[in-house]
């Protein structure tokens, strides 16, 4: 039986204390966990850019790391991090790095061959190459992989805190199914998508600033 | 010796036989034609001085050094414009000066009392895609030429353009190639724009290319103010069937 959307409401406002100490270590693994795959993909992204048999080496084994199934990693990774927030940080990350790993990738592989010929006939080194032309071409690519990426890490933060952590809106949802409380399932599961739209809207605004040239007139 | 000399260079990608003992000369301050059909390999030929292809068989010599010993030597405009979409066109236009090390507002102040000249004055905080195709071409020339190399490398630059715009654009290019007289090598296919623009022309056949012919175009400049003469008219013809003959040949 699906409790009536007036009595989720009802249960946000009156269990807010809880939904709300519990939605801020969720936001801390999602965050974190992120900003990790971030940084992981995009330093990554320029070794294999500038080392294209390392690229052929590895990709195979990225690819591999995404056959893992989630539900029986998470739990090891629980088990051998324990509960604090260094599991979440890790499943988040290991959930949204290959999208933005391949978006990147794909990104720089799309760059205007005239545009690389150009500068290089204007003696510009690899590095020039890269940093003028090929990164800000692989802008668009990143944040589609980025818009993307942003809504599996809150689903995978809390996937990972149902599978064992102390708090968070995964162990809400846990402990209300638990105890038969379908109405504060629901208002633990509004609260998540509030924030993955809250994030998503962080990264339509980066998009803004970061890819402004696209929308003068003219495109599109 | 001229200031560039290719001496039977070829070029061969994958299979493909692209250039086959290409020799050709151009002399300083002269305007040099390489007219030839699509897919001939004229683009490759631009990849290969530029830097963007190691030369496979051949010679190539520039101001009478090997060419990989000159560096810096051509100023190239590539066949579509490759202005970058994301960079406004004043950083476009800067983006030669900014790879060889020129401070940003030193490579600004080089370019900004140039953009009258090309037609672009009020137009520096646009975007590429905010000008028409003949602005953006100007803007692709004007990066080009700012750099002060000793030649000028243009790939099909008017080739994109609508036959009204383009005509325009020949007439002003036309004027500003006789004030400054760059060394030219211009890639076409285009058989009036090359006798209106070169002082001598090299036709290529279709891939592998070769050279077949050469014609020189001794008429005096301008020569697009008024309608073409009967003198230019004579080698339009004959480079027509000049190129007409490869493709009966090479069907
Ligand atoms: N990397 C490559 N491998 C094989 N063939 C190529 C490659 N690049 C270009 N070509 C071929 O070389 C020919 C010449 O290309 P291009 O120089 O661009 O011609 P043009 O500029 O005269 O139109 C084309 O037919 C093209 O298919
Ligand atoms: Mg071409």
């Amino acid at each position: 039986m699906l409790p009536a959307p007036s009595r989720v409401v009802d249960q946000i406002v009156q269990n807010r204390a809880l939904l709300w100490a519990n939605t801020i270590p969720t936001v801390k693994a999602t965050c974190a966990g992120f900003a990790l795959s971030l940084s992981v993909s995009f330093g990554l992204s320029v070794a294999l850019d500038f080392m294209p048999r390392l690229r052929r080496a590895l990709f195979p084994i990225f690819v591999v790391s995404q056959t893992l199934p989630l539900v029986a990693i998470a739990p090891l990774v629980v088990l051998w991090f324990g509960f604090d927030l260094t599991p979440k940080i890790l499943i988040v990350a290991l959930v949204t790095f290959f999208p933005m790993l391949v978006a990147l990738v794909d990104g720089y592989e799309a760059t205007d061959r005239e545009i690389e010929d150009l500068m290089r006939s204007m003696g510009a080194s690899r590095l020039q190459v890269f940093r003028s032309a090929r990164l800000p071409s692989a802008m668009p690519y990143f944040f589609a992989g980025l818009r993307i990426s942003i809504t599996y890490a809150v689903v995978a933060a809390i996937f990972a805190e149902y599978v064992g952590a102390r708090a968070g809106l995964g162990i809400v949802i846990l402990n209300a199914k638990n105890s038969f409380r379908p109405d504060l399932v629901l208002a633990a599961v509004v609260i998540s998508s509030l924030l993955t739209l809250c994030l998503f809207g962080c990264t339509a605004l980066l998009q803004r600033v970061v890819l402004g040239w696209r929308d003068v007139e003219g495109h599109r | 010796m001229s200031f560039l000399e290719m001496e039977n260079v070829s070029v061969t990608l994958g299979d493909t036989a692209v250039l086959e003992k290409i020799s050709m000369r151009v002399e300083e301050g002269e305007f040099v034609s390489i007219l030839g059909p699509s897919g001939a390999g004229k683009s490759t030929l631009f990849r290969l001085l530029t830097g963007g292809l190691p030369l496979q068989g051949g010679r190539i010599s520039f101001g009478g050094e090997p060419l990989a010993a000159r560096k810096n030597g051509f100023a190239f405009m590539p066949q579509r414009d490759a202005l970058m979409p994301w960079r406004r066109i004043i950083d476009n236009l800067t983006l030669g000066l900014e790879v060889q090390g020129t401070r940003r507002r030193e490579a600004r102040a080089k370019v900004m009392p140039l953009l009258a000249d090309f037609g672009l004055e009020g137009f520096a905080d646009h975007y590429p895609a905010q000008l028409s195709g003949g602005m953006r071409q100007r803007a692709a020339l004007l990066r080009t030429v700012v750099l002060g190399r000793p030649m000028q490398l243009l790939d099909e630059p008017f080739g994109a353009l609508d036959a009204l715009t383009r005509i325009q654009m020949q007439r002003w290019f036309e004027a500003r190639w006789q004030k400054a007289r760059w060394t030219s090598l211009l890639v076409t296919h285009d058989i009036r724009e090359a006798v209106a623009l070169s002082d001598r022309i090299y036709v290529l056949s279709p891939r592998p290319a070769r050279v077949i012919a050469e014609f020189a175009v001794p008429i005096p400049r301008p020569r697009l103010v008024e309608a073409p003469g009967a003198q230019a008219h004579a080698i339009e013809s004959e480079l027509l069937e000049t190129l007409l003959q490869q493709t009966r040949e090479h069907p």
